[in-house]
């Protein structure tokens, strides 16, 4: 064998990738050449101190999130973490879930179902129906769900945020049975209904206002929320803003 | 559980995901090498997941991480003609640097062996980095993202003879900065 051939050889030696008969060969004629010898030794240092390096990069969670949002979605990993997050179960563990509420966000659509929400917020606040499990303790509230709705709705304890959990309710929305988690700040009721939605897609809440109520929505996580309440516009931003950072940390956690 | 039956394509999507999501960072990483641009990495990132989608249908193996990496190239060579201006070199171009980077050199004073140790991450991504194509793509194929000579041939579209040559010369350079690195004024 040749200098000339062993400067390639070599490598594949390094890199396992001779049979044995080549690298018999490659071997044979560094064992007598100082100087093909010292390359070899060279560049597996060299391979060495790269691969120690480590040289790889991570892709930012951000691509990641763009990518997987370009994919047609099936089950959405960031919805699994949350159903995780709250130990829905294994009922939700599917888009199958179709009989939900896929509500097609239309203008027109949103406005009725706006209406719709806040006729909830109404009724519930008239016709002494505020909840149907009553319980300040979000272990209750939250597995009483279970079983009634093919996705239960996050439920979470914001006392310490200054809005009181009072308990949960199934209401109908668009034809639908949805759930309504109660909160109160003060003598001010705050229901917030949520429904599982088809698109993964995150919209930053709005406020809109109708029949004198504020109802604050948006969609995170592959469910549509609606915080409606007579409260001020600004509490009701700060209990949106309080509801979706626990969300963060227990989605996270 | 009521499937999506008469849909097939969340399934198509879920084996897709399955499939390639897991070589993200793989790809991410040979996009940085190749484009040297976090910003334009992740672009041609997401372009070459969005049109491996689209071609997924077709692709019969063999194995993932090479097809990825021939469809990202595909949209870096987009990239490059775009940044045209900037005389980025083609991939299949010999520059002249390269040729006139000598394979060997003479004994140095300190033992090569512990030149090669003693750098740091910093310097050995800077001098990977300063390597011109397709000697670079093909050493980071390589050492960065592992891949055989049989796949690194699939990735670039190139006999297993060239990449093995493409590699020599690779290697040889990067030695050739890593001492000339030694001897600057520190």
């Amino acid at each position: 064998m040749t200098c000339e051939e062993a400067e390639i050889l070599l490598h594949a030696l390094i890199d396992g990738e001779l049979d044995a008969g080549h690298a018999r060969e490659v071997e044979a004629h560094v064992a007598s050449c100082p100087r093909c010898a010292a390359a070899l030794t060279a560049y597996r240092e060299m391979s060495r101190a790269v691969a120690t390096a480590d040289l790889r990069y991570t892709a930012p969670p951000a691509l990641r999130r763009r990518i997987e949002a370009s994919l047609p979605q099936t089950r959405q990993p960031s919805r699994r973490g949350v159903l995780r997050g709250f130990a829905m179960g294994s009922a939700v563990s599917a888009l199958a879930a179709t009989g939900l509420v896929a509500i097609v966000l239309r203008q027109d659509d949103q406005q009725r179902i706006l209406s719709e929400v806040v006729s909830a917020h109404l009724r519930s606040l008239q016709a002494g129906h505020l909840t149907d499990v009553l319980s300040t303790d979000q272990h209750t509230v939250k597995p009483w769900f279970n079983g009634k709705l093919d996705v239960a709705p996050p439920v979470i304890d914001l006392t310490a945020q200054g809005f009181t959990l009072v308990g949960g309710r199934l209401d109908y929305v668009d034809a639908r049975a949805i759930g309504a988690v109660v909160y109160r700040r003060r003598q001010h009721v705050i229901n917030l209904f949520v429904a599982q939605t088809a698109s993964p897609e995150h919209r930053p809440p709005r406020t809109e206002t109708m029949q004198g109520f504020n109802c604050r929505r948006w969609s995170n996580r592959g469910l549509n929320f609606w915080a409606v309440s007579d409260l001020g516009a600004d509490e009701l931003v700060e209990f949106v803003d309080k509801f979706e950072a626990a969300m963060q940390a227990n989605t996270e956690g | 559980m009521p499937a999506n039956a008469s849909n097939d394509d969340p399934d198509r999507a879920r084996r897709f995901r399955e499939a390639a999501l897991p070589h993200l960072d793989d790809v991410y990483t040979l996009a940085r090498y190749l484009l040297r641009d976090a910003t334009d990495a992740e672009d041609a990132v997401q372009e070459c997941y969005l049109r491996a989608l689209k071609h997924f249908d077709g692709y019969r193996g063999p194995a993932m991480k090479p097809w990825l990496f021939a469809i990202l190239r595909n949209v870096c060579h987009a990239e490059y003609a775009r940044r045209a201006t900037a005389a980025v070199p083609s991939v299949d171009d010999l520059p002249e640097t390269a040729e006139q980077t000598p394979l060997w050199r003479e004994q140095q004073e300190t033992p090569e062996t512990q030149i090669l140790r003693e750098r740091d991450a910093a310097t050995i991504q800077r001098l990977v980095e300063a390597l011109v194509e397709p000697f670079k793509e093909t050493f980071i194929l390589r050492e960065i993202n592992n891949l055989s000579y049989r796949e690194i041939a699939d990735t670039v579209g190139a006999p297993v003879g060239t990449v093995m040559s493409r590699l020599a010369r690779a290697r040889a350079m990067l030695r050739s900065a890593w001492m000339a690195e030694e001897e600057l004024p520190k």
